[in-house]
């Protein structure tokens, strides 16, 4: 027998558009951030939670896999990846392209705001445990802790009884892992180690660009992103020096030496 | 036709007219103008280990037996090593990154090995031209790396860039994955510097470059307008700096027969603004041709590479972990796969042009693809080009390939392969302990297919089994034997397959001209 309907799992999967991680970053001149006019894509720990839910319902019973995505028009390119990889439908809470980027408290309340408008209430939220740019790596606790849900956090394993709601998670911590057991909904993020994210074939491709995507403004939400936080200054790291070569063994003791390095 | 016995020789055969040996006494000649790391000597204090990355090729298959390997550092350096080798009568191998596929770059017997691995400094690079001036022993990915962020590229690419010399490239012609847009060195390479096989250095370099000694520009960077050095560069185009007999061309391809070459003054185009890249998997071969077509017609300016690759060699790339792919059940069924890549200078309108061709491809009414995998980031981009790439690579780690670089017309791709499996199954050498797998792969925009046969070892069994057949077979297609590797060591006795005699005639005054003493390379290209 087919498990009813109420049993079916909603997964809600947060993504984010990011500087490509194979770009190399340049500091801008006036030194208030990066230079973003660079190839962007899905933040890959993003990738890792698209697929994760994508692969729950190759093995428990899901009803729907949303994304949501808060930024830039741009943003709704990094939602079609998102649904070519296997996602039903996406929500763009678009910012203008002016705006400033949204700090991790204001994601959590946009993102609180988001469920609770759900018609079919989320039981799994799965996000990344962090982005590639910023490096926050709040963004999950935060919302687990606006919502008072269960949290499980850096998961390099994760099983989900839908029919006992509960969630099984394999998380990474110093020198091994820790396996919880939570009770849904909960929230989960994820580790490198999770999955290997596919690579969206063309007929899915092409499938996502019939897919839904809800447009929603931050004000819809009732939530209100300006930064709270100020950036004083973005640097790059020093320069590293280079090394130098010697001719033989000689040299190289004498330069160790000058270095006032000596045989214990 | 030739009847193949005729124009077979023995193949390990070295033209040594009364050639001498490297002795003790060379080697302190060498002393007095090398510094000591430039010299690697069995004669003296090195281990026969110490020359065994110069005296073996990339493959496995070709071994010298070297005792003495130079790496000078200077163009001056080269031209007194090369000179002293034309009085002593030293046959020399240059060697650049090692990376040939035909034998050309290791010795066949004990000639002396020069490495242009310590010459590898930029000399200029003029950011308003793209005119490259490097030295031969530069590696292709450092100059690629190194012109880059100004906004350019070198005007090929392979999948030996790692490894590989610009001076190496030059030396085999190499095409690779950029012909099909940028043509091929014969049009990109500017100026060479060569040093005869008697010492002499021919520089062909100096007429783009303004001043030999001073800050290695062409043109005086710091006080003319952007505008007044562009004008100058187009002047410098038109005005061809060598009328008459264009003599660098003689050195590409000549695989350090003719001559070492020092420096290479090179073209490199602005980098595209956006790159993007898809595999397509077919299923059956026969779609191939329509495909292209509709690719072209499709993309047209933005087309920059189309390559082709068999299961076979798309199954091996995967086992061998050269990148990632689709899943086992999307490509079921796939008889072979393309490799489309498009650059540009917009990122939006290249996207659309791809997306169009797309969704056309999968929603026509027979459709020429089965499935396919468009890159979505850098990393996609990267790891679907390793797929391609990774073949060579994938096929070294699988067994002994005996690789066939030919041009065949591309309708015929598939049946030379075909055709070569059959005849080694006839000859009941298909198996685990002989031949394992047959494939093809390559650049079908130049017609270029890489035939590569995989054996559990080199035997001269399997050797017998594919040469003639292998040429004969590209001589009934009209197809030429060697396509971008060159001929090297080994496929000399086969030359008279692609080039008629009146040329192979030429091709032997012109190397009597050059090295008299037959003391460069001896034994590859011409017999
Ligand atoms: C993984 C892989 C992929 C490849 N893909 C391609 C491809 O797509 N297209 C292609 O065309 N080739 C390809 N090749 C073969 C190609 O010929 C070489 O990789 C490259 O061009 C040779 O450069 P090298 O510096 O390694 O030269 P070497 O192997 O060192 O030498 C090659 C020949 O050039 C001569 N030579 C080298 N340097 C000089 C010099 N400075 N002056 C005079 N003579 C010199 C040598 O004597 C020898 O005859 C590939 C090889 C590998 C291993």
């Amino acid at each position: 027998m087919r498990p009813s309907p109420s049993r079916l799992l909603n997964i809600l999967v947060p993504v984010k558009r990011a500087v490509d991680y194979a770009v190399k970053i340049r500091v801008n001149p006036q030194q208030t951030g990066i230079d973003t006019n660079v190839k962007h894509s899905m933040n890959p720990f993003d990738e890792i939670a698209v697929e994760e839910a994508v692969r729950l319902r190759e093995r428990t019973d899901v009803s729907s896999i949303k994304l949501v995505t808060i930024g830039p028009p741009k943003s709704s390119e990094t939602l079609r990846t998102g649904l070519a990889m296997g996602a039903d439908a996406g929500i763009h809470v678009e910012l203008p392209e002016s705006a400033p980027a949204p700090e991790p408290l204001g994601v959590a309340k946009a993102l609180r705001a988001v469920i609770e408008r759900q018609k079919e209430p989320v039981d799994v939220v799965i996000l990344g445990k962090q982005a590639i740019d910023d490096d926050a790596g709040q963004t999950g606790q935060m919302l687990a802790g606006l919502l008072g849900w269960s949290q499980a956090t850096f998961a390099s394993k994760v099983e989900i009884d839908s029919a006992g709601k509960e969630a099984t998670v394999l998380r990474e911590i110093d020198g091994g892992s820790e396996e919880l057991k939570c009770k849904l909904p909960v929230i989960i993020t994820t580790d490198l180690r999770l999955n290997e994210p596919r690579y969206a074939s063309l007929p899915n491709i092409m499938k996502a660009k019939k897919k839904p995507i809800e447009k929603l403004t931050p004000s819809d939400l009732g939530v209100d992103l300006t930064p709270i936080l100020q950036t004083l200054k973005v640097t790059e790291p020093p320069k590293r020096v280079g090394g130098g070569k010697v001719e033989n063994v000689d040299e190289l003791i004498a330069k160790l030496k000058e270095a006032g390095i000596t045989a214990a | 036709m030739f009847s193949l016995r005729q124009v077979r020789p023995l193949v390990t055969r070295a033209t040594r007219c009364a050639h001498t040996r490297v002795q003790h006494s060379d080697i302190d000649h060498f002393r007095q103008f090398l510094q000591p790391s430039s010299i690697l000597s069995t004669l003296t204090d090195a281990a026969p280990a110490d020359l065994e990355p110069f005296n073996n090729d990339w493959m496995g298959k070709y071994h010298g037996q070297a005792t003495t390997v130079l790496k000078p550092r200077t163009t001056e350096e080269v031209a007194k090593i090369v000179s002293w080798c034309s009085q002593r009568r030293i046959p020399i191998v240059p060697q650049g990154g090692n990376t040939g596929l035909v034998g050309g770059s290791v010795p066949l017997r004990d000639e002396l090995i020069l490495s242009l691995a310590n010459m590898n400094k930029v000399r200029s690079f003029d950011p308003v031209s793209g005119i490259l001036v490097a030295d031969a022993g530069c590696i292709l990915q450092t100059l690629t790396d190194y012109v880059g962020p100004h906004n350019h590229i070198m005007p090929l690419d392979l999948g030996a860039k790692g490894s590989c010399h610009i001076g190496g490239n030059v030396a085999t012609n190499a095409g690779g994955l950029r012909l099909l847009r940028y043509g091929s060195l014969h049009g990109s390479v500017l100026g060479l510097e060569v040093v005869l096989p008697d010492g002499q250095v021919l520089d062909q370099l100096t007429t783009l470059r303004k001043d030999n000694t001073g800050p290695r520009h062409f043109l005086p960077v710091h006080d003319t307008s952007p505008l007044e050095r562009t004008l100058v560069f187009f002047k410098s185009l038109t005005i061809k700096p060598y009328s008459g007999y264009d003599l660098k061309q003689l050195f590409i391809g000549a695989e350090g027969t003719l001559g070492i070459i020092t420096a290479v003054s090179i073209l490199t185009p602005p980098s595209p603004q956006a790159s993007n890249n898809v595999i397509l998997a077919l299923p059956h071969f026969d779609n191939v041709l329509p495909l292209y077509k509709t690719v072209k017609r499709d993309l047209s300016e933005i087309l920059s590479a189309f390559e082709f690759i068999d299961r076979t060699a798309y199954n091996l790339a995967v086992k061998h972990g050269q990148g990632r792919a689709l899943s086992d059940e999307e490509v079921e069924g796939a008889q072979c796969f393309v490799l489309v890549e498009t650059s540009g200078g917009r990122r939006d309108h290249d996207e659309e042009k791809l997306n169009d061709l797309l969704e056309h491809l999968l929603s026509a009414e027979q459709p020429l693809i089965t499935n396919g995998v468009l890159s979505q980031s850098p990393a996609q981009f990267s790891s679907l080009w390793a797929l391609r790439e990774g073949v060579t690579e994938a096929v070294s780690k699988e067994g002994k390939a005996y690789k066939y670089d030919i041009s065949v017309p591309l309708s015929s791709f598939k049946i030379v392969v075909d055709k070569t499996r059959e005849h080694l199954a006839s000859k009941g050498l298909l198996h685990d302990k002989a031949v394992k797998h047959v494939l093809g792969y390559g650049h079908v925009g130049d017609g270029n297919l890489h035939l590569n046969i995989i054996a559990d070892a080199y035997t001269q069994e399997i050797q017998d089994a594919l040469e003639p057949f292998v040429y004969e077979i590209v001589a009934s297609y009209r197809g030429s034997i060697s396509a971008e590797h060159g001929i090297g060591a080994m496929k000399t006795h086969a030359l008279p397959y692609s080039k008629n005699d009146v040329a192979i005639g030429l091709m032997k005054q012109i190397k009597q001209l050059l090295d008299p003493h037959g003391i460069m390379n001896p034994g590859k290209v011409l017999e």
